[in-house]
């Protein structure tokens, strides 16, 4: 959307809805714009998917079109893919990220191979979506944010919204994409509210955005991570700092410039990420901002990332081991050199 | 003792074989505990002393208790994430339990698991596991290393693998049974078959819904038992484990119950019909089994009382013992990342900087 042009006709009318909401109403929309478009995965049918994104879409599309797979994700992530490479619309939901890796070859040596690997005979418009996430308490196999995993993928194209209105306009982007797009959720968004604006909506793929502009340092951050970014943002407004935010959405492709052209401004950058530190997304991002604006940098790029260990269970474990607006805080301050204001 | 059971009334026929009254009795406060034990998980849950995921054994009572007086103490166990039981009746304290699904680090697991991974290694208890048949190739690799270390014949230890039904349909579950079939090792698969996985009928996920018959592509004999029935499930899981330990050859059991509420704590089970709910309710296998044991004169509403009042005093203790034991430590955050010490392990915390300028 241009905001140079004076609008032709009034905004769209917004509504303030919640991120699972969003994501609900889109592929409800969606469903009804194309007939190609299905839903597949575990429990998300008769039980209205285990985060309840898909609740009620059974009842109003049948069970061609809301299709309830067995415990199988390597089998039915590629029985998506197959039907994809005929020309239906796959939108597959995997229950959490964590059993991804079981539809993993499906994915990495497949999905992502086909157009490239037979000389661009066919396209693979498939999407999977699934939440990622710890802080839950659900220990190590089922919080972990393996999004760098996907994001390293040449043929994905890796989404992460961090908001309710993003929720909708990229799904859309993805629904309506003719390559796999892994897009990536979050448990802890899911009850988070935000304005929506209401019709089609269609995201740019590959578009950064700067969320809140500051002058003196960027916060570069993505799903989660960006809604914590902008709450410190706001936070250490009162302490005279002026905080850019930059939420990446796209993974891959990365946005380099939109970064690149944040931290020439600020000269300082912090990336607050949910996932491991070493080789996650932080990395790259710290590497291009190396890379492009090196000259403008006034100090070395900081990582807040999470602890380097499978996430234990017990609660007093997972607090110190998970990336929180504290450590953002205290990082961005010590980026900047400024002491925290006494309470 | 077979003598003495039977004698006393016409109805001890409903226990046949030659059960000592004693070990029935037995059986019964098993059932009871594990029954207490996971009522009052649900119960600190809803008081968030528990976190997560949290899925119960309740209405499963018979089926655990019956395998779980089959294996031999030196015999691994395998399960999933719905673990609780398997973990008591491995005769794990019930305060370790309890305190595991507090996170303390008197936890089986040293509070780093929680109710999924429950873990004893002097138990033999190898693993709750959260990911769906993520037990599986485990439990069949330490078959696998048996076979290798052990002759076969009575004194062999053997593996016991649990798994859902629903998680008969991932491929891991295909691919471990193929190895197991192909190359003869000592392991009982085990299916509890509770009718559902999530919101999932058995019907609406396999193909093949008569799920002992899943072994015959890799000619491992399969058999489907009454779930519900404590003897019946004990003796087929005996000789289940003894053709493991003298033959080398795997076996499917099938057993048959219900989970008597939603697929974890937090679920309501909205999907579930009112007739399967009575039907699960019916079967209960707890108040059966209890009634059972009074209709022969084995109990008396006194005795079974005695015995409930007993556990409940036992569960108390579980809870006040978790309450007491401390929360771990953050500066042991990373104490079991690696076996071996390496240089230049991780450690860094959330903010800390990746290297000290040079
Ligand atoms: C690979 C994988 N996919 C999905 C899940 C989510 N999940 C957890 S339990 C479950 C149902 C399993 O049902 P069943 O095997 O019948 O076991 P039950 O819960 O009835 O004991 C599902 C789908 C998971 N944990 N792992
Ligand atoms: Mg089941």
């Amino acid at each position: 959307m241009s905001i140079e042009a004076a609008p032709v006709t009034d905004p769209p009318a917004t509504r303030v809805i919640t991120y699972r909401q969003a994501l609900n109403e889109t592929l409800r929309a969606e469903l009804l714009h194309d007939e190609n478009v299905f839903l597949i995965g575990e429990e998300i049918g008769v039980f209205e998917g285990s985060y309840k994104i898909t609740a009620g879409l059974l009842t109003e599309f049948g069970p061609d079109r809301v299709v309830d797979a067995p415990i199988a994700e390597e089998g039915f992530v590629g029985a998506a893919l197959g039907a994809a490479m005929i020309g239906m619309r796959p939108v597959v939901e995997i229950m959490t990220i964590n059993f991804s890796l079981i539809a993993i070859d499906q994915i990495v040596n497949h999905a992502a191979k086909m157009r490239s690997m037979f000389g661009g005979q066919v396209a693979v418009p498939m999407v999977i979506r699934m939440p990622g996430g710890g802080g839950q308490q659900l220990a190590a196999t089922h919080s972990q944010n393996l999004e760098v995993w996907f994001a390293h993928i040449p043929g994905l194209k890796v989404l992460a919204p961090s908001t309710p209105a993003d929720a909708k306009a990229l799904l859309t982007a993805a629904i309506r994409d003719d390559d796999p797009v892994i897009f990536i959720e979050n448990l802890s968004l899911y009850s988070s509210k935000g304005e929506v604006p209401d019709g089609e909506q269609i995201a740019e793929i590959g578009k950064a955005a700067v969320v809140k502009e500051g002058t003196d340092l960027t916060i570069v951050s993505y799903s989660r991570g960006t809604t914590t970014a902008l709450e410190v943002a706001h936070k250490l407004e009162a302490e005279g700092l002026s905080i850019e935010v930059v939420d990446l959405r796209s993974l891959r492709p990365l946005d380099r410039e939109t970064i690149c052209a944040s931290v020439r401004k600020t000269g300082h950058a912090v990336v607050f990420e949910d996932d491991w530190l070493s080789y996650g997304i932080g990395a790259e991002i710290s590497a291009t901002i190396g890379e492009g604006v090196f000259d403008f940098l006034d100090a070395p790029v900081r990582r807040v990332a999470a602890a380097e260990v499978p996430l234990p269970y017990a609660k007093t474990l997972e607090l110190a081991a998970l990336p929180h607006a504290a450590e953002l805080a205290k990082v961005v301050r010590e980026v900047l050199n400024v002491a925290p204001l006494e309470k | 003792m077979a003598a003495k059971t039977r004698a006393r009334t016409a109805e001890v026929q409903a226990f046949p074989g030659d059960t000592p009254a004693d070990v029935l009795r037995g059986y019964y406060r098993s059932m009871s505990l594990i029954r207490n034990f996971e009522l009052r998980s649900s119960e600190m849950y809803a008081r968030a002393k528990i976190g997560g995921y949290c899925h119960l054994n309740l209405g499963e009572e018979a089926t655990v208790v019956g395998l779980m007086a089959a294996i031999n103490t030196g015999d691994y166990l395998f399960t999933g994430y719905r673990d609780h039981g398997y973990a008591l009746m491995r005769d794990l304290e019930p305060g370790r339990v309890m305190a595991e699904l507090f996170g303390k680090t008197t936890g089986v697991s040293g509070g780093r698991g929680g109710s999924m991974h429950m873990f004893d290694s002097q138990a033999r208890l190898f693993g709750g596991y959260g990911i769906v048949g993520g037990q599986i190739p485990p439990a069949t690799g330490v078959a696998l290393a048996i076979k290798q270390k052990q002759a076969s014949g009575p004194d062999s230890d053997a593996v016991m693998c649990l798994l859902g039904d629903g998680t008969t349909n991932i491929g891991a579950f295909h691919e471990a049974l193929n190895l197991a079939g192909l190359w003869n090792l000592p392991i009982v698969y085990v299916i509890v078959n509770n009718r559902l996985g999530m919101g999932t009928t058995v019907e609406a996920a396999s193909a093949e819904p008569d799920l002992y018959k899943r072994g015959a592509s890799y000619r491992i004999p399969g058999i489907r038992v009454d779930g519900d029935d404590v003897l019946a499930v004990r003796d087929a899981a005996a000789a289940a484990l003894e053709r493991a330990r003298t033959e080398r050859q795997p076996v499917l059991l099938e057993l048959m119950c219900y989970r008597l509420r939603g697929h974890s704590v937090v679920d309501p089970a909205r999907y579930r019909s009112p007739e399967d709910t009575t039907i699960a309710q019916k079967s209960d296998p707890v108040p059966v089994f209890r009634a059972q044991l009074i209709a022969a004169g084995i109990l008396d509403d006194a005795a079974a009382d005695a015995i409930d009042a007993e556990i409940d005093a036992i569960v108390d203790a579980a809870v006040e013992f978790g309450d007491a034991s401390p929360d771990p430590d953050p500066a042991d955050l990373f104490a079991y990342v690696y076996a071996t010490p390496v240089a230049n392990a991780p450690s860094a915390l959330p903010g800390d900087p990746v290297m000290e300028a040079l």
